[in-house]
């Protein structure tokens, strides 16, 4: 029975891909849907070919408004919780304190949480100090629950490193600052890099803890929620398959240039 | 040392000697921790506190609330929705042993069999995670639209014939029912189990397989008693990431169920944001926490893996 011994050899393949189709699967019919003309207010059904979404993106009221909302929020949340995740993740492996398995469980706790039980709660916080809830509110949650994961990205870095190569530094008399500006730095950026990234996408993609403390500002995962209700224009579809094509542009640019950097090398 | 420390140098004030920056030293890292601890003791922990004070309160929007210890809401919460705690769990369930059964293939193929297209799969892996998860869950009601290619199949398969004797589905629909859901939590957090997964069964020596064959041990077998056992890190934290976020989820049901698959993560929402009952959303809200901890906690000493960060 060759086929079934072929079969049998490739069963872990084809499972694989099939697992793969599963995954990518919404991701075509998001961009096949994103050139429809629908009938009605709704975009479930294929109708007819058109490209009037992707003439027009910003052609529907409200949404890249929404989208710059999401990208500042994105922006500023990143840069905050890099900040501090990068020097909680230093604290952590560099330093002996007290404390530390509080430390540990207080960065641990965010991650196991689900999502509602820590947006409800904060909106209590918010609620209880008569916070004004919008802009600043959904930072300061996005920013919270992005923080762990720069800390665990940051850590796994830095506690590869050799610990000799800051002593070398120093025993060829760098300051401090140099030698942290000059090799520590550098060494932990892919880390860094890594953690920003994540809370970058974290941030831009958050909707449940948003929902709960965005009073009326609205983001774009708002935007779409709302239109899930009210009818989802094609340009949903646009921007969701725009945002996946500069992604993986950005990923394979970034493999090449690291490709031919360590062919040089080498 | 104690020459340092004895002779003064002329700029004494104005440069550290020895000792201050030793002392510095000793509290660099209580500096490098505080904002970003601030930040979580003020933004999760402290709320946690008043969640908890909520949930014992009594009085409605008008008058203001005040902390009576009216501990009878949990009862009350927990005895009217309990349906919903129990479907959340379930479905949560179900959802995490799909993404096992589908993850674990994918992450065995890049870990093993990929060669070359490595890096392509991983990056097809995490490509979506770039497009609103939102949008790729409405596209879910189009694949799974009534009377299209994918209901006909499961149909002509006789494969709903199944779901509906197990009540997963009704009628000719999918969508609506707690198999849609089921299929979007799965679709949702798979890349959450795909990635640990990876990342462990990544670490295995390659020779303990090879070993494996010289005993004479069948694939199936290297599998069961070397592979598996190994990858055990991988599989707890993927099923960790999976069921918490999944337990807790509301999008889901909202945009790919109907009233009859609400979870908890919609009753929360609802009494939250629309009903404004805040003491039951508060104890709701608090029963699930506690719960997800006491399953975590039993799980992972039940696994034996406790170093997770």
């Amino acid at each position: 029975m060759p086929f079934v011994n072929w079969l049998k050899r490739r069963l872990v393949v084809i499972a694989g891909l099939l697992t793969l189709g599963y995954l990518l699967l919404p991701n075509v019919i998001v961009t096949v849907f994103s050139f429809n003309k629908p009938k009605g207010r709704f975009n479930y059904q294929w109708q007819q070919f058109s490209t009037d979404a992707w003439k027009d993106p910003c052609g529907v009221a409200g949404m890249c408004g929404s989208l710059g909302i999401s990208l500042q929020i994105a922006l500023w949340a990143t840069v905050g919780a890099t900040l501090l995740g990068t020097m909680i993740a230093f604290a952590l492996v560099r330093y002996r304190f007290r404390a530390r398995a509080a430390v540990n469980s207080l960065i641990f706790l965010p991650m196991a949480m689900p999502e509602v039980v820590m947006a409800a709660s904060l909106l209590t916080l918010f609620l209880n100090m008569g916070a004004q809830l919008g802009f600043w509110t959904i930072l300061i949650a996005h920013i919270m629950f992005c923080l762990s994961f720069v800390v665990v990205a940051v850590k796994a870095r830095v506690m590869s490193m050799d610990p000799r190569l800051e002593e070398a530094a120093r025993d060829l008399y760098a300051s401090p600052a140099q030698t942290f500006l000059r090799v520590t730095l550098p060494i932990a950026a892919p880390g860094i890099a890594a953690g920003a990234l994540l809370s970058f996408a974290l941030s831009f993609d958050d909707f449940i803890i948003t929902n709960f403390n965005a009073g009326s500002t609205v983001t774009f995962p708002m935007f779409v929620w709302g239109s899930a209700q009210r009818g989802t224009p094609v340009q949903i579809n646009v921007i969701g398959t725009a945002m996946f094509l500069v992604a993986v542009l950005l990923v394979l640019a970034s493999m090449l240039i690291t490709n031919r950097r360590t062919r040089q090398k080498a | 040392m104690t020459a340092v420390t004895e002779a003064p140098p002329p700029l004494a004030p104005t440069t550290p000697g020895k000792k201050p920056p030793r002392r510095r030293g000793r509290l660099t890292p209580y500096w490098l921790l505080l904002p970003g601890m601030l930040w979580l003791v003020v933004f999760f922990a402290l709320p946690m506190i008043y969640q908890a004070s909520t949930s014992v309160q009594q009085g409605s929007l008008e008058e203001g609330y005040k902390v009576t210890w009216h501990f009878v809401t949990y009862w009350d919460a927990l005895s009217e929705y309990w349906p919903q705690f129990l479907r959340s769990v379930m479905y949560a369930a179900s959802a995490t042993v799909l993404c096992l059964l589908l993850g674990y293939p994918l992450a065995y193929l890049i870990a093993f069999r990929a060669g070359r297209w490595r890096n392509l799969i991983m990056i097809l892996v995490i490509a979506p995670f770039f497009t609103s998860f939102l949008i790729r869950t409405l596209a879910w009601k189009t694949i799974l639209a009534d009377g299209g290619p994918v209901v006909g199949a499961l149909n002509a398969l006789h494969v709903l014939d199944v779901t509906n004797w197990l009540g997963w589905t009704a009628g000719d629909r999918v969508l609506a029912t707690p198999l849609a859901v089921v299929c979007g939590l799965t679709y949702n957090f798979l890349p959450f189990m795909i990635l640990p997964l990876y990342t462990s069964l990544e670490r295995i020596d390659g020779r303990l397989h090879e070993a494996a064959g010289d005993l004479y041990a069948r694939p199936w077998t290297t599998f069961r008693k070397v592979t598996f056992p190994l990858s055990m890190p991988g599989v707890v934290s993927g099923t960790l990431l999976t069921f918490i976020p999944a337990a807790g989820d509301y999008v889901n049901a909202e945009l790919l169920g109907s009233t009859d698959t609400r979870m908890i993560g919609n009753v929360i929402q609802t009494q939250f944001l629309r009903i404004l009952d805040y003491p039951t959303a508060a104890a709701l809200s608090f029963i699930l926490m506690a719960a997800i901890l006491l399953m975590v906690t039993i799980y992972i000493r039940k696994s034996g893996t406790e170093d997770l960060v």
